[in-house]
């Protein structure tokens, strides 16, 4: 203690009043607190989260907890809690739980064991796919946004083209015509990089300045792909390239990714085209900052919100895509459970036992559905335009 | 021209943007020099060149509309429009730092302070964490922000005006720049705010021996802190002195016109000048002298003739040959 010839004690400072301090986090929540669907949605969520993981631990291994394939035919189309004969099956093909929580199928199967199993399908097809779309989406968006401006010049659209089709020559075996090719584009790449010089054009011959006019801007060319993506018929998009692809769990989340990006694209570009002129933007550039640190470090947290919601949203899209697909047959391979494939084996037996078809059905629509109100929940709360004011 | 005591020289810049068909020569052969621990004001109204003139030294302007058609930027003998862009990068914040005008808006507003701040120093600097932190905490105290570490943990919206244009000084001081570009960092301060912003300027400049570039369209700013000033007019210079003679004895119509539009004790009660006429369209500049539409002084050469500067000794020049010696300055 200081303690001066007054007595009074010389340590001590007034402190100023202040608004409660909070975090971003801990104001979003509390705003976020009074939506409570979107409090729902985010419970099934969390749910369904756990329940994935669990059911991942639980059905798989080399002895699972709940055996999905494991076959009892004598058991089956048995309706959900209904016990178990214990005197046909033999020890290890008894149910763990007793009865079967969610009946068994056509060949009787576990239905409760087969919809964990998918559960773990449903969330990884949703999470992989929609961070492939997003990380593509970011990208496409963040150049087409920032670098928009920019000109592509005939020369690289004609050096692209030769470098794919040297490239797939090499892969269809016509090795030697590919290779020229591609040594054909290296070797522009390295002529063009030893006449590069700053003051521009001068060492050009006049009848190779065609090659070097500007022809679209970057902008107008990722725009223009989007467009033409977005022509597509999605979903009959995936069925056709899975029906050329072999079927696996992994080519089904990159094709749903590779053909869901578009959404995301436009919205990162609309937000970075309004960044880009603020002027912390300019700020951080007479900081000296690089492109790349000014576009994935200062804009693209500014940009994230939208993006943030259309990925949730986007992942119950996912979701549903996928079980269509494994509806269709076109998705994962039949001895592993997916939601889908549950309920396209059900429908043969929609009138003896329709649980087969409800059970999957239903957690379709509660966990697409909780997605949705979460995202929206999500969109209220960062879109500070769309909040109800009561 | 170019002696030591020389840290930046512009020499004829010239900056045009072009749109479609129309070109504006927004900066049309300015040339200035900033020594070593001077403050140099660029004075103009709206619209005639400062910022872009100011761009154009850290190398900013937007270049498919905006192209340097000429000149020589020189920095410490360097060169700065024949750098690359990952050199341009060195240099930026690093040896020339800018404060902007709107601190409202120039702060990222979902980074904490202490992000920007570190992050202005590790651009340039690789310093460890627990330094970056110290460092930030004594630039803070620097530009005399109270509580600095609690401050630190503070997004931009949670600080006022005036704080925030702290913060952005601090971030242009972190790397210790031997010069600093203040683009009109006092407009958007109310004006007890401005004079404790320009008060710190000033104390900064002479603590750390760094040369200020100060742009602004308010002469009661110049008359504080310029050494020496140089008025814009229509992205070129009408008159360069030193702050006595520019607000002693103007020498050039416009500049003039601008002292005496400024509201004084004197001129109370009276209505204020104001010059008449506005600025000339930058891709449609007046032949000639780009004052002369609205000089009060205007003889017909004026319309012809491009002025050159007239030279009151000691520094002092202007680019008004009319009011040299009486009338006859062309010849």
């Amino acid at each position: 203690m200081n303690i001066d010839e007054k007595g009074f004690n010389q340590d001590f400072q007034f402190e100023a009043p202040m608004a409660p301090k909070r975090t971003r986090l801990q104001e979003f929540w509390l705003l976020f607190r009074q939506n409570r669907l979107a409090i729902l949605g985010l419970f099934i969520f969390i749910l369904f989260f756990c329940c994935a993981i669990m059911g991942l631990f639980i059905t798989s291994g080399p002895d699972p907890l709940f055996d999905p394939a494991m076959i009892r035919l004598q058991e089956k189309l048995r309706p959900p809690l209904a016990k178990p004969n214990l005197d046909s099956l033999r020890r290890e093909e008894i149910p763990c739980l007793g009865f079967y929580l969610m009946g068994t199928d056509d060949l009787g199967r576990d239905v409760f064991a087969r919809m964990l199993q998918g559960a773990w399908v449903s969330l990884t097809v949703g999470f992989v796919a929609v961070g492939i779309s997003v990380l593509i989406g970011i990208f496409m968006g963040g150049v087409a946004g920032y670098f928009g401006q920019h000109h592509i010049r005939v020369d690289h659209i004609l050096m692209t083209i030769l470098l794919i089709s040297g490239a797939g020559l090499v892969m269809a075996h016509s090795i030697r015509f590919g290779a020229v090719l591609l040594c054909l584009t290296l070797a522009y790449i390295f002529y063009s990089f030893f006449t590069q010089n700053r003051s521009g054009e001068k060492s050009v011959p006049s009848w190779a300045k065609v090659f070097r006019k500007s022809a679209v801007s970057v902008d107008t060319l990722i725009m223009r792909i989007v467009d033409i993506m977005l022509c597509f018929p999605s979903f009959f998009l995936i069925l056709t390239v899975v029906a050329l692809l072999p079927a696996s769990i992994y080519n089904i989340m990159i094709v749903i990714g590779l053909t869901s990006w578009m959404g995301t694209t436009r919205f990162v570009r609309a937000e970075f085209l309004s960044l880009r002129e603020q002027d912390f933007v300019a700020a951080v550039k007479t900081l000296g900052a690089s492109n790349f640190r000014i576009i994935f470090r200062h804009m693209m947290p500014n940009a994230i919100a939208p993006v943030l919601v259309s990925a949730t949203i986007g992942i119950a899209t996912a979701i549903l895509t996928e079980a269509g697909l494994s509806f269709l047959g076109f998705g994962v391979p039949p001895p592993h459970a997916t939601w889908g494939n549950i309920l396209s084996d059900g429908k043969n037996f929609i009138f003896d036992a329709p649980w087969l078809t409800f059970i999957p059905g239903i957690a379709i629509l509660i966990v697409v559905l909780s997605f949705n109100l979460f995202g929206e929940g999500l969109r209220d709360v960062l879109n500070p335009k769309l909040r109800e004011r009561h | 021209m170019a002696n030591n005591n020389t840290l930046i020289s512009v020499q004829d810049l010239k900056v045009y943007f072009r749109t479609g068909h129309e070109c504006a020569r927004a900066v049309d052969g300015i040339s200035f020099e900033v020594r070593k621990e001077e403050t140099v004001c660029l004075v103009g109204e709206s619209g005639c060149g400062k910022t872009v003139s100011a761009l154009s030294i850290l190398g900013l302007i937007p270049t498919p509309p905006g192209e340097i058609a000429g000149g020589r930027i020189l920095f410490q003998g360097k060169n700065l429009l024949e750098l690359d862009e990952e050199d341009m990068q060195k240099i930026r914040g690093n040896r020339i730092a800018m404060v902007f005008q709107e601190p409202l808006t120039s702060l990222n507003p979902v980074f904490t302070i202490e992000d920007q701040i570190g992050e202005a120093i590790s651009i340039h600097k690789n310093v460890g964490a627990k330094e970056l932190r110290d460092r930030c905490i004594k630039l803070l105290k620097d530009v005399g922000i109270p509580s600095p570490v609690q401050r630190l943990k503070d997004y931009p919206h949670q600080l006022s005006g005036g704080q925030r244009q702290r913060v952005m000084i601090a971030m242009a001081l972190a790397c210790d720049p031997d010069l600093i570009i203040a683009d009109e960092p006092t407009t958007a301060l109310d004006v007890t705010v401005q004079a404790q912003i320009l008060r710190l300027l000033k104390s900064i400049q002479k603590i750390r021996s760094m040369s200020v570039l100060y742009i602004t369209h308010d002469l009661g700013v110049v008359a504080n802190i310029a050494d020496r000033v140089y008025v814009m007019y229509s992205g070129i210079f009408t008159e360069q002195g030193n702050t006595a003679q520019i607000f002693h004895d103007a020498r050039h119509p416009y500049t003039q016109g601008l002292l005496a539009s400024l509201p004084s004790r004197s001129k109370r009660g009276k209505r204020l000048y104001s010059i008449p006429g506005t600025v000339p369209n930058p891709a449609y500049k007046p032949a000639g002298c780009p004052f002369h539409p609205r000089c009060p002084h205007a003889i017909l050469t004026c319309a012809k003739e491009y002025p050159e500067m007239c030279d009151y000794g000691q520094g002092h020049l202007a680019r008004c040959p009319v009011l040299l010696e009486g009338g006859d300055g062309y010849k």
